[in-house]
């Protein structure tokens, strides 16, 4: 006699299941009897392994890109003579590349305190080495880069030392901005040089993808402290239109199971949201002249892009037919 | 071929780390018998900490996959194919002709030491180094943890280890017992085996072994027996290869496993092209909007 309680109800279920697939999947219970084999790969396991890096990367990419990029703006800014951009732009570079950047990747790190065995050896082969390079090198320009510049705006030496600091900062940012460039840039190639399909796929995206959103998120920043000049409105432009670009190229660029993870998941949803607000929204805004929202817009749109490009990483690195799919390009 | 007995390289004392010696690994599962003695004796000497128990449900492998307190691993495939000449039963639960092929396969994965390795190219402290005996040895002592060789193995061997466990934050694998080879002992692994499934010894004497092996397992109707061993790709070769029975996508094995840094090129051209176009942008920005 059957009866409408839930548990016969489940029971009914679980008759149902095994009738319609000839195998009832739970915990436990997944192999004996069953057909075989039911999930790709050995038991569905991961091949590659997904990153361990926890919430300061993408912001550590974030702070570093600002950072990097603020510097190339203070080297345009001291070119064209705007000395107040330039400091402006140099506290930001400074204060995100020197303190926030280093503080965040050294939190990663699972021996936060063997941080300096970073510079024990230089592999240009590593990117993760070369990053912490281009960070080390790029803070010991920045930090003097920024003192020189303060000391000659207000004139606090007197004569020659005062020409002689004038000609230091411009040497120390210009120096700071080439290694902004990369610092803001390489994180593409540390994720794009590795074993994660989404990851290595879109290897020629990441870099571009990584610079620009640094690019316009220090233009951002700076139009936010009330800098409000044409030229940072043109960077933000010119890194709105890129992201744009880069968000038609992405959706276009499909491998099939091999990149899932950018077009499906949870993962998939952050890499979009984030491309649509540092892309056509920021764009859109900055047409309609509403600045300040546009560069929110496009800052927010960066960091959550950079959140989901690791998630991308973490849902591709344990999927193993991606692996399996990914070695056909 | 197999029972050697004392004259098995794998019970002999060696001087390969002296005369450096390129050694391997070749792991043959048609002789296994998934005792698991290696895991054991891996842990037992590494003093690697347990992981923790779980009920995976995934044939007899409780133990899932390599990492970073896993170092051997056996595998439990089971395959609805016939396994060399063996006789099929026939019983009611088989295919409509009543007859249910399945085969049992166990194989102890481990780390692969590759010729070209993605882990000891991208570590940034110089952790990881090749040996005398060219294996991929991990130094403890020097690693700080960053993560970037887990993401950078293409056969997802290599991991940090986490809290709470003994020397967590750092990353771990296979030593190839280096410590027992640098004294002339053998890995623990291959001395536990009891079918020498498992043989440890000379790379180039292993590679010919293993080819005869696979000729001998084909000649008794193993079909769809090959060697795993991807001399064809950028990772130029393993020093712990398998024979395997099958498709290497069964194992978790990659079948082309590339090792990254072939991305490097394109990805920095990328990274400087895109350093260029923002310096040229930012003049641009100035020179006309200000």
């Amino acid at each position: 006699m059957t009866t409408n309680s839930p548990s016969e109800k489940r029971l009914e279920e679980l008759r149902e299941q095994a009738w319609k697939e000839s195998a009832v999947t739970g915990r436990g219970v997944d192999v004996a009897g069953g057909p075989i084999p039911r999930k790709p790969g050995y038991y569905g396991q991961a091949v590659v392994k997904p990153p361990v890096w926890t919430w300061q990367v993408p912001l550590y990419f974030f702070s570093g890109g600002i950072a990097g990029m603020s510097a190339v703006i203070a080297s345009g800014a001291i070119i064209f003579d705007h000395i107040d951009l330039a400091r402006t732009a140099m506290w930001l570079a400074s204060i995100a590349g020197a303190i926030l950047s280093p503080v965040l990747l050294i939190m990663d790190l699972g021996r936060p305190h063997l941080f300096l065995n970073m510079l024990r050896v230089f592999k240009h082969r590593s990117a993760m080495s070369m990053g912490a390079w281009i960070l080390t090198a790029f803070g010991a320009c920045a930090v003097p880069g920024l003192i020189a510049i303060e000391l000659h705006a207000h004139q606090i030496f007197p004569g020659t030392l005062d020409q002689l600091l004038r000609v230091a900062a411009g040497i120390f940012v210009f120096a700071a901005a080439i290694f902004g460039t990369l610092l803001a840039t390489y994180t593409g190639v540390l994720i794009g040089v590795t074993a994660i399909p989404a990851w290595f796929l879109h290897r020629t995206l990441l870099p571009i993808h990584f610079g620009t959103a640094g690019l316009g998120s220090a233009a951002a920043v700076l139009e936010l402290l009330g800098h409000r000049m044409p030229a940072l409105n043109f960077l933000g432009f010119y890194a709105a239109a890129v992201e744009t670009a880069l968000l038609i190229w992405l959706s276009v660029d499909k491998h099939d199971k091999a990149d899932r993870a950018i077009h499906e998941h949870a993962s998939g949803w952050l890499i979009r949201i984030g491309e649509v607000l540092n892309g056509p929204l920021a764009l859109v805004l900055r047409l309609f002249g509403l600045i300040p929202l546009a560069a929110i817009s496009f800052l927010i749109g960066a960091l959550v892009s950079r959140f989901g490009w690791i998630a991308v990483g973490k849902v591709s690195g344990a999927d193993p037919e991606a692996v399996f799919a990914a070695e056909r390009y | 071929m197999i029972g050697e007995g004392t004259h098995s390289t794998n019970q002999r004392r060696h001087n390969y780390v002296q005369e450096n010696v390129e050694v391997g690994f070749f792991t043959d599962p048609t002789v296994c018998i998934g005792c698991k003695a290696c895991e054991v004796a891996c842990k037992e000497w590494n003093e690697v900490p347990d992981d923790g128990f779980t009920w995976s449900g995934n044939s007899y492998d409780n133990t899932g996959h390599l990492g970073a307190s896993t170092w051997r691993h056996v595998l439990f495939l089971e395959q609805d194919r016939q396994k060399g000449n063996q006789l099929v039963g026939s019983h009611s639960l088989g295919n409509g002709d009543g007859e249910d092929p399945f085969r049992w396969v166990f194989l102890s994965d481990v780390c692969k030491h590759c010729e070209e390795a993605g882990c000891l190219e991208a570590c940034p402290t110089g952790s990881i180094v090749r040996t005398e005996t060219g294996t991929v040895f991990v130094q403890d002592d020097v690693c700080n943890g960053c993560g970037y060789c887990v993401v950078s193995c293409p056969f997802g061997v290599i991991d940090r280890r986490p809290e709470p466990l003994p020397n967590a934050g750092g990353a771990f694998k296979c030593t190839f017992c280096y410590d027992r080879q640098k004294s002339g002992l053998v890995p623990a692994c291959a001395k536990v085996c009891p079918t020498e499934s498992i043989v440890f010894g000379r790379l180039d004497d292993l590679r010919a072994r293993a080819s005869k092996r696979v000729q001998q397992l084909k000649q008794n109707g193993y079909d769809d027996a090959q060697l795993y061993d991807p001399l064809e790709t950028s990772v130029r070769g393993i020093h712990a290869f398998f024979l395997i029975l099958g498709e290497p996508e069964a194992y978790g094995l990659p079948p082309k496993p590339q090792i990254p840094t072939i991305y490097l090129k394109s990805a920095w051209t990328s990274a400087f092209a895109t350093a260029i176009a923002s310096i040229i942008a930012t003049l641009l920005a100035f020179a006309f909007f200000s």
